[in-house]
């Protein structure tokens, strides 16, 4: 089961739905049971899931206290540190930082070392719209995800990692950003994949594929 | 580099499509799912539905729309038309929609955009205004389709606007609409100096150099257009192509 966390920061729906349709291509075509996918803020729920989705949208601050106070932290972090797959989608990436200039008196789950930066310049905030993701490096997730390809973003934040190999993709808005962290089970995406038509959907079935090897891992 | 979007409109009265794709071989295309998966396959950008239902006891035929659109459309898709409260917003986010669009209901009420904003993200809050030209050189935000002058200058407007926390302009030029005959370039580039936030040019579009002005001279960062799609002038292909070809950025 691929848990989507909910903890009341925005709509979950299009999430889900892109999951359920990625994981019914995936399964559908070698004639597997698709993973279900379920929309939870219980604890015991994500902790059990074969893998974790942490989406949202909304402010740093009162994102991080809804998910200290509905108890989902520590589930969370333990998905995290897991073999379990993780996948952050916009908020839910710049969560996993320590801190956020649009919050600066909240902590993250600092999962990720680094923090998140508001974007300045003679650029329009949000940065909204269709924007290319540069440089995937082998992650599966970004299985088949070429250079320049395009990907749907709303942000006025940006999440900026100390160790700068855990970058997956870059995108230059007025700075070249990190628009995307990959490194062993985890992936976090600053665009949206549930938005991001054709190649979303791949990223989305790379993930569901991701669990079910993780899941049963074929040697 | 950030692309600029291209956003065809569709106007739905009680849950069927109005004004939409002509001349194609939709299995039922008073459907606006249909309409929408269309759009999505020939890669537009982001789509619009607006409800133009006069009465209001048909907002759960338009949820029903929303939802069932986000279960087929992996792009963002935004809904407007009859939204006067935050409650109406969240049935139409809640039920898949990305973005929401107030046009009177945030003239009549400006906290609204506030409201909203706090609730749910400035990036779901498109205020959509109407200027028209006045003899005065003013240019008056008009409502009820361009039928209503409120005295509201768009200068000021979409500054009000953007401050109250939307997240989104929706410009449609009164005296443009529905002529074909180019957008008000003049006044798009004005608001979209204005302010900080993205500007959705509206209004006029006839021919793909209307894109290209509006995106370029107009400097607005999508276009919204009807009919030069939906009777399939071109396609949005050839729109992309074109603007591709004069160096505008484009997601392909």
């Amino acid at each position: 089961m691929i848990a989507v966390i909910d903890y009341g920061a925005g709509n979950l729906a299009s999430v889900r739905k892109g999951l359920e349709v990625a994981a019914q291509r995936v399964c559908g075509a070698v004639g597997e049971l698709a993973p279900a996918v379920t929309v939870t803020s219980d604890p015991d729920v994500v902790g059990q899931a074969a893998s974790v989705v942490l989406p949202g949208v909304g402010s740093f601050g009162d994102a991080a206290e809804q998910l200290r106070s509905r108890k989902l932290e520590r589930p969370i972090a333990e998905a995290f540190m897991s073999d379990r797959p993780f996948l952050g989608i916009c908020l839910g990436l710049q969560l996993l930082f320590e801190t956020s200039e649009e919050s600066p008196d909240a902590r993250g789950l600092a999962l990720v070392a680094g923090s998140v930066k508001r974007f300045e310049g003679d650029i329009k905030i949000p940065h909204m719209g269709w924007n290319q993701i540069e440089g995937p490096k082998g992650h599966p997730v970004l299985s088949g995800v070429d250079s320049g390809a395009y990907a749907y973003f709303v942000h006025s934040y940006y999440a900026a990692p100390s160790d700068e190999s855990v970058v997956a993709t870059e995108t230059e808005y007025g700075v070249r950003f990190c628009s995307s962290v990959g490194f062993g089970n985890v992936f976090a995406c600053q665009f949206h994949p549930e938005k991001s038509q054709k190649i979303g959907l791949r990223i989305l079935e790379n993930f569901v594929r991701f669990t079910i090897n993780a899941a049963h891992p074929r040697d | 580099m950030l692309a600029k979007r291209i956003i065809p409109c569709l106007d739905v009265d009680q849950g069927r499509v109005v004004k939409g794709i002509n001349f194609v071989d939709l299995v039922d295309a008073g459907d606006p799912v249909e309409q929408a998966a269309y759009y999505d396959a020939e890669e537009a950008d982001e789509l619009v539905f607006l409800d133009i239902t006069a009465s209001s006891d048909h907002r759960d035929t338009m949820v029903d729309v929303v939802r069932r659109t986000a279960e087929q459309v992996f792009i963002p898709f935004t809904v407007g038309g009859g939204i006067r409260t935050v409650d109406d917003m969240r049935l139409m986010l809640e039920a898949g929609a990305d973005k929401v669009s107030i046009n009177t209901s945030a003239l009549q009420n400006p906290s609204l955009i506030e409201e909203g904003a706090r609730r749910f993200g400035s990036q779901c809050i498109v205020v959509a205004m109407d200027p028209k030209r006045m003899a005065d050189g003013t240019w008056d935000v008009h409502t009820h389709g361009g039928r209503t002058p409120t005295g509201i200058d768009v200068r000021d407007w979409c500054r009000k606007a953007e401050g109250l926390g939307a997240g989104e302009i929706l410009l449609t030029v009164m005296d443009k609409d529905g002529t074909q005959s180019g957008y008000d370039i003049e006044i798009t580039r004005t608001v979209s100096e204005s302010v900080s936030i993205p500007v959705i040019a509206s209004g006029g579009a006839g021919n793909l150099e209307h894109l290209h002005e509006a995106l370029e001279g107009g400097k607005a960062d999508a276009v919204l257009a009807a009919s030069i799609f939906h009777f399939r002038t071109y396609t949005i292909r050839q729109a992309k192509d074109y603007l591709l070809e004069r160096g505008v950025p484009m997601r392909t």
